[in-house]
């Protein structure tokens, strides 16, 4: 692999690109993780214990999890609502993605394009933050459903899981329109009016024309949203209560304020390994690799 | 054809719902800044004002976190161009069976959620010593933007055509002149691009921030923890005027690109 870079750039370069890229891929990426990992296996000791008779590997800290019914209905409660949150965003995307890509004049589709762009480029938290506002107790939605009687007392929506769901499709929205409005570009438009020509309706030609065609780009739009709303920290913490806790709020506590770094370290790799399975499951469902993704 | 105008006229009416849902809600929060009430809202209206501008303006701690998240924005460029120009050349020039490995490792990072990369940095550092601030922030939050800067220079090398490099050599420059003088000038749009972004995305990161800040609190960090506790709309001001500067920087920065795009002369 040496060879190929010296061989373009000539020794100093390709020596340059070598240590750089194995001081990330080492030091930054790999590392860690696997330090992580370690940490994951090993009991929380004091100081003075390391190294003694207690110090070894052992699958105590996954245990605590297993035997801990609250700490394990919030990882399946984290798990099932991403899924909710993917399946959400997919579905208010899906319309918008295809009206970019097919039907809108290029005129149109550029105006689009930039003004999906702008919110993309604010703040996660302050985009969070606004829907704290819209959705308080006596905010604005409030307000209005009341003014026009459709609701005769103010609905608590920053009370469950409700505000958070709305927020994390808010949110990651804008990885879901991207991916799919990517691949289904790519389609030939005669393909769909060729569908149309020999008579099938419209839903019939998303569904057997352009659906499987967007494929690669659904895979990646399902996969930053979930891996987004699963490893969320900021929107339970904005729009949630105590009582809609998020499995990373419940890794946060036990690094900063139970204290206990391993313990921590066990939630967070089977955060990661929720993530992973996730990733797996849909590349293996929608048949796609690894560059697909990327593009 | 009645039943596809039907449908057409359909798809314009979710638009128009559609981009309703994407600027309201930021569009109220930016309105209540300016309402005379201790609780940001718009909802009862009790006269407009600026004070809560000159509120944030006072505000020392929200000084302190700007000027750590300038910081640490500028220590993940240091960091993230390079290393993101390294593997866009790195996976454009070499061809090997261990690729599809390197290639992996090099997006992991985009798959990660950012709380598991700012967990990990804080573990794999206190080995050294090394305790969560500044130092780490910049570490934890370089390990996935320079992913981010390599995608968008490797869009750009894949449009390079080799043959000018060969060209170069054949004149005689040595491979250093053709990688100074044809190949970095090529890149250099990509490179600035990149920068941008990986700037942006350092200064609005939170979840990886989040677990390695210390107390050098950035100031996206400050924001979470105002918003939760001492929420007055002096939070808003500062999220109007972030928007404001985030809304021109983004102007620019697809006018730009969008010039670049187009064929230049006929």
């Amino acid at each position: 692999m040496f060879r190929q870079l010296k061989a373009r750039f000539g020794a100093p370069v390709a020596m340059a690109i070598a240590g750089i890229l194995g001081i990330w891929l080492i030091l930054m990426v790999t590392l860690p993780q696997l330090q992580m990992i370690d940490y994951s296996l090993r009991p929380s000791l004091l100081p003075a214990e390391i190294g003694g008779p207690k110090d070894g590997w052992t699958l105590i800290n996954y245990v605590t999890l297993f035997n801990n019914d609250i700490h394990l209905s919030i990882f399946f409660k984290t798990l099932w609502s991403s899924v909710l949150v993917t399946s959400l965003t997919l579905l208010v995307s899906y319309p918008l993605a295809y009206y970019l890509a097919k039907t809108a004049t290029p005129g149109q589709a550029a105006l689009c394009l930039l003004l999906l762009i702008i919110p993309f480029w604010i703040n996660e938290i302050l985009r969070t933050f606004s829907w704290f506002i819209l959705l308080a107790f006596r905010g604005p939605l409030n307000e209005i459903l009341l003014t026009l009687g459709l609701i005769e007392r103010p609905i608590r929506f920053l009370n469950g899981d409700t505000g958070v769901l709305v927020g994390m499709v808010y949110a990651y929205i804008l990885f879901m329109v991207f991916p799919l409005y990517n691949a289904i570009e790519s389609l030939d438009g005669n393909q769909i009016r060729a569908a149309r020509d020999l008579g099938a309706g419209s839903l019939r030609t998303h569904w057997r024309i352009v659906i499987p065609h967007a494929k690669p780009g659904i895979a990646t739009g399902c996969i930053m949203t979930f891996m987004l709303a699963a490893g969320s920290y900021a929107v339970p913490a904005l729009l949630g209560s105590p009582g809609s806790r998020w499995f990373t709020q419940i890794i946060y506590n036990w690094f900063f304020e139970g204290g206990d770094w391993n313990q921590g370290a066990a939630y967070a790799f089977l955060l990661l390994i929720l993530c992973i399975g996730f990733m797996a499951l849909v590349m293996r469902l929608f048949k796609v690799g690894l560059a697909d993704i990327a593009k | 054809m009645s039943a596809q105008r039907f449908f057409d006229w359909g798809l314009r009416l979710y638009i128009g719902l559609f981009f309703v849902y994407l600027f309201l809600p930021l569009a109220i929060m930016a309105v209540a800044t300016f309402n005379d009430s201790r609780f940001p809202t718009i909802t009862p209206w009790n006269g407009t004002t600026l004070k809560w501008f000159a509120e944030l303006w006072a505000d020392g701690r929200m000084w302190a976190a700007l000027g750590n998240s300038l910081l640490v924005a500028g220590g993940v460029l240091c960091l993230a161009v390079p290393i993101g120009v390294a593997s866009a050349l790195f996976l454009t020039t070499v061809e090997s069976r261990a690729k599809p490995f390197v290639y992996g490792l090099i997006l992991s990072p985009l798959l990660t959620p950012g709380v598991i990369i700012g967990i990990s940095t804080l573990i794999f550092w206190r080995e050294f010593g090394v305790s969560g601030g500044t130092f780490l922030t910049v570490l934890g939050q370089a390990t996935f933007i320079s992913a981010y800067v390599m995608l968008m220079v490797m869009a750009r090398l894949q449009r390079f055509d080799r043959t000018l490099e060969r060209a170069a050599l054949d004149l005689g420059a040595t491979p250093w002149q053709a990688f100074r003088r044809v190949l970095l000038p090529f890149l250099k749009p990509a490179i600035l691009s990149a920068a941008v972004i990986a700037f942006l995305q350092s200064f609005e990161n939170y979840n990886t921030s989040l677990f390695v800040v210390g107390y050098d609190t950035t100031l996206t960090v400050y924001i979470a923890s105002k918003v939760r506790t001492g929420l007055t709309p002096a939070v808003n001001a500062l999220g109007l005027v972030l928007i404001v500067i985030t809304i021109l920087i983004a102007v620019v920065y697809e006018l730009k690109r969008r010039r670049e795009l187009k064929p230049k002369g006929v």
